[in-house]
């Protein structure tokens, strides 16, 4: 069975957006031969929908900024949970990788001087968001596209190829990461058009997929955040991070249903705009939470001053953590407050003139005006929380990105866990992408150089095992393996439905333990029947067959989520229990790993009704002292444990 | 308003040939062309090929033929037609066919490689960069481009005209040209990189005759033809006469004072 060809590169990029392209970009310009592959067209990635901005502590719009103040900021976000040396990297480098892209020919919104505007954004102290209106993300995967395609032309002088270093390989999927003994081989790989199957080989391969968020029902995630990237890491033994984190953004639409849980970007209240329950109250003054009484508004008065004066006045509570905002609109819809279509109004049309909403908010203007008949700058929108980030990810090393446990795996952007914490903020996840991608591409190529001469050998029968799992789909009607036989095969849309209804369902904004174990016994079922999905058809360009294989990891990501949450007994950031309402100081410095139940990473071989994941706690290092400095007592006092401040 | 059973004819085939193939189907409300595609895909026809991603016109995937008209398949509601009419879905036409709604558009890709990149001015660091917003609306205008090539497809030039491609970037790639020469601190010029002389001489831009049939299609409302390929014309002809900038100086005259 082994006819499937084969190209050896240094290193593998998995996925192209921000986090892969800049990977990419890093590892071919230190010399690392390099391949891209995406599921998507190049330039497509789910990284064009990111809105508000990219974080970064230029210090353009408030001369106040600096790393530390954005490191404390992301702590806060995070509640203290966060991997507080990616957290500093993260603070320390986005300056520099924001201003990198300037030099790549990215066009940034200007201050008055000249320099880059930077706008304000939920749980930022100061106006720290570099933006293009409201289409950053864009900017962002075209800068860096446009940047790939100026090395290719480099080499294309040189060489007489564009793509002799550095090549993108579109519309194809990675299902298995190879591994030579302990350490990365490569990646097999089918192409989308074709159905061809191939493989890339390489030491080193950096995992750069993205999220989760196409297991559950309304999100703002598209077709692609089927947690491929976290899926191929656990199945080739590296470990998951705090998977129970889901951020639920606050601000999706929810009417027509067909569009219900598109984003509507945090901008809107950054820039001025109010969330008001049908009551017309500005609920949010209501939900502020003990840890950031201090820094936010006690009146409108003071909310709408800080907008001209923020030095004098603090911010609206309208701009606190996404999680505060998302729980806050949950309570009011539940306690008949919300608005016609269950969500609540997101007003900027009484806040600022038509041509101010239309120059500053152009695509949320668009959005609605064409999929909902709603004009912005005359009324309010309906707005609730959506599926929207994942905090858990592969466990990496800070400095390296390097995944826990196996030579030769990297991983950076969302598909890695540790940086955010129980809770990112909005706009750090593009200069997480950049700051990552590049420290990702950087240690990948580094890794890949030392072992030019021994080169990790691809086994055949790796390659076959792949190919017939892949294959599996079309053999599911019929005689195949003996508890199949008889049996109509499964369409994979049903069972992908039924598992997003389950996830949102139960393991979703609000959590409780009875509907947990609920949501486990779910996914137990939908794994039996999954591995029965069959399809019609051939192998040329067949969602139906993409479905079916992307059902395996969406299965596996939802167990670990599940799993995580159940586990984990207080409610901090993205993960609120019912039953467990306050943040546990305890669960600190407690991060839950999960890994494969069956390390062999055979999943075919294994018995359907027992759990794919276990689960293991592990204690985290202790913050760095200067680092804690950062902090005032009283504040550290909400967040640590006794022992842990007496250090 | 209610749902209710809509008549598609969807093509579906692949580079050896195909056909419009008949499907009745459930539209509820507020939905999109794109979500009746899906349904047809989970109810009817799982293997049927379509390329999309965000659902929120701004990856510019989705892109197809509309009753005729490129269209993005996630912007397009199905309350902009009668539940009467029967829709027709089918690919870009300028592409060649993958399968069913999916064409190969590599010509893009290709095409996108032949411009020359963004030239860093010599001299100026990371973080002193100094530009105006003035400065930079007019390339900003340019780059909210998704790339669905819409305007790739609809322009006449290689619509019908394959033998046309090799010589011709089409709109988007050209407006890519203007977008470069417009960036207030792109250096090609100081390194002997003329854009406007390459814009006429390796991109085709006088194969563009002006009819704005991009600038129609374009879903983020971008004024290629205004703003981009006709300044560019201008810039062009201090170094060539060019009859269609005298045409569409004429054209845009009588439509303003119209």
């Amino acid at each position: 069975m082994s006819v499937v060809e084969r190209q050896e590169w240094d290193v593998v990029v998995v996925g192209a957006g921000g986090a892969g392209l800049r990977a990419a970009i890093e590892a071919r310009e230190r010399g690392a031969r390099t391949a891209v592959i995406c599921k998507s067209l190049f330039g497509k990635a789910h990284t064009v929908m990111a809105e508000g901005g990219i974080a970064a502590a230029m210090a353009n719009a408030n001369e106040h900024d600096n790393w530390q103040v954005h490191f404390r900021d992301t702590m806060r976000g995070g509640k203290f949970l966060n991997q507080w040396r990616m957290a500093e990297l993260h603070a320390r480098e986005a300056p520099d990788r924001v201003w990198e892209l300037e030099t790549w020919g990215a066009l940034f919104d200007r201050t008055k001087d000249g320099r880059i505007s930077q706008r304000n954004f939920g749980g930022h102290e100061y106006p720290r968001l570099a933006h293009v209106g409201d289409r950053t993300g864009l900017e962002l995967i075209r800068t860096l596209q446009q940047k790939i395609v100026s090395l290719q032309q480099e080499d294309k002088k040189e060489t007489g190829d564009y793509e002799s270093r550095l090549k993108i390989y579109q519309e194809c999927t990675v299902t298995r990461i190879l591994k030579d003994g302990s350490r990365v081989s490569g990646v097999f790989a089918y192409e989308r058009e074709t159905g061809r199957f191939f493989v890339l080989e390489a030491p080193a391969v950096v995992i750069a997929t993205g999220g989760i968020g196409k297991s559950f029902k309304v999100t703002s995630n598209s077709w692609e955040y089927t947690g491929d990237g976290h899926a191929l890491a656990l199945l080739a033994g590296a470990p998951l991070l705090n998977m129970e984190f889901v951020q639920f953004h606050p601000t999706g639409m929810v009417w027509p249903p067909s569009v219900k849980g598109i984003l509507v970007t945090e901008s809107v209240r950054g820039d001025g705009g109010v969330l008001r329950n049908s009551e017309g109250k500005r609920f949010m003054f209501d939900y502020i939470p003990d840890v950031f009484k201090e820094k936010y508004a006690q009146s409108e008065e003071e909310g709408d001053r800080w907008y001209e004066d923020p030095d004098n006045n603090r911010r609206p509570p309208e701009l606190l953590p996404r999680d505060e905002v998302a729980r806050a609109i949950n309570a009011e819809v539940k306690a008949g407050r919300g608005s016609p279509h269950g969500g609540v109004f997101l007003d900027v049309s009484t806040r600022m003139p038509a041509e101010v909403i239309r120059r500053r908010l152009p695509s949320m203007y668009h959005q609605f005006k064409e999929l909902a008949d709603v004009d912005i700058t005359a009324e309010a929108m309906e707005v609730g929380p959506t599926c929207h980030y994942v905090m858990g990810g592969i466990a990496v090393e800070s400095d390296t990105a390097a995944a826990r446990g196996v030579p030769g795996l990297y991983a950076a952007g969302e598909v890695a866990g540790g940086m955010h914490g129980s809770n990112r903020l909005g706009g750090n996840s593009l200069s997480d992408l950049l700051v990552f991608g590049r420290r990702a591409g950087w240690h990948a190529a580094e890794y890949a150089a030392a072992r030019a001469f021994e080169r990790p050998e691809v086994s055949d029968m790796q390659v076959d095992t792949a190919a017939a799992e892949a294959l599996r789909p079309f053999s599911a009607e019929g005689p195949g393996g003996g508890e199949d036989d008889g049996r109509p095969p499964e369409n994979p849309y049903t069972l992908h439905q039924e598992l997003q209804q389950a996830m949102n369902d139960l393991v979703g904004i609000i959590r409780r333990e009875a509907e947990m174990e609920q949501a486990l016994e779910k996914l137990a079922d939908l794994r039996v029947r999954a591995r029965r999905a069959g399809v019609e058809g051939h192998r040329q360009f067949n969602p139906g067959w993409h479905l079916a294989l992307d059902l395996r990891n969406m299965l596996l990501v939802s167990e670990c989520v599940a799993r995580a949450a159940l586990e984990r007994t207080e409610s901090r950031g993205g993960h609120t229990r019912e039953d467990h309402p306050t943040m546990d100081r305890t669960w600190r410095n407690i991060n839950l790993l999960c890994q494969l139940a069956d390390p062999t990473g055979g999943l075919a071989a294994m018995d359907p009704e027992r759990g794919q994941i276990t689960l293991k706690r592990e204690t985290t290092d202790p913050v760095r002292q200067d680092l804690l400095a950062l902090f005032d007592k009283e504040e550290l006092v909400k967040y640590l444990a006794e022992e842990e401040l007496y250090q | 308003m209610s749902s209710y059973e809509a008549r598609f004819k969807v093509w579906r085939g692949d580079v050896q040939g195909g056909g419009l193939e008949d499907f009745e189907v459930e539209v509820n409300d507020g939905e999109v062309v794109l979500d009746i595609i899906h349904r047809l895909q989970a109810t009817q026809a799982p293997d049927l090929a379509v390329r999309w991603n965000c659902k929120a016109g701004k990856c510019g995937s989705c892109s197809a033929e509309i009753n005729g008209r490129p269209r993005l398949m996630c912007m397009t509601r199905m309350s902009v037609f009668t539940r009467e009419e029967t829709i027709t879905v089918t690919p870009l036409r300028a592409f060649p066919v993958v399968r069913d709604l999916v064409t190969d558009v590599n010509f893009n890709y290709t095409k996108a490689r032949e411009v020359p990149s963004f030239v860093p001015p010599e001299g100026v660091g990371p973080g002193e960069y100094r530009m105006m917003q003035e400065d930079v609306d007019r390339s900003q205008e340019f780059r909210k481009c998704i790339e669905c090539f819409l305007c790739q497809d609809t322009c006449h030039v290689v619509r019908d005209h394959e033998e046309n491609k090799p010589a011709f970037a089409g709109p988007r790639f050209l407006m890519r040209v203007a977008e470069l020469d417009m960036h207030p601190l792109d250096a090609a010029a100081e390194t002997g990189l003329d854009r406007k002389a390459t814009a006429q001489d390796e991109h085709g831009l006088g194969y563009c005759n002006i009819t704005k049939c991009c600038t129609e299609v374009c879903p983020e409302g971008i004024k290629i033809t205004d703003n981009a390929l006709i300044p560019l014309k201008e810039r062009a002809v201090d170094r060539k006469y060019d009859p269609l900038v005298w045409l569409g100086n004429k054209i845009m005259r009588r439509t303003s004072s119209g």
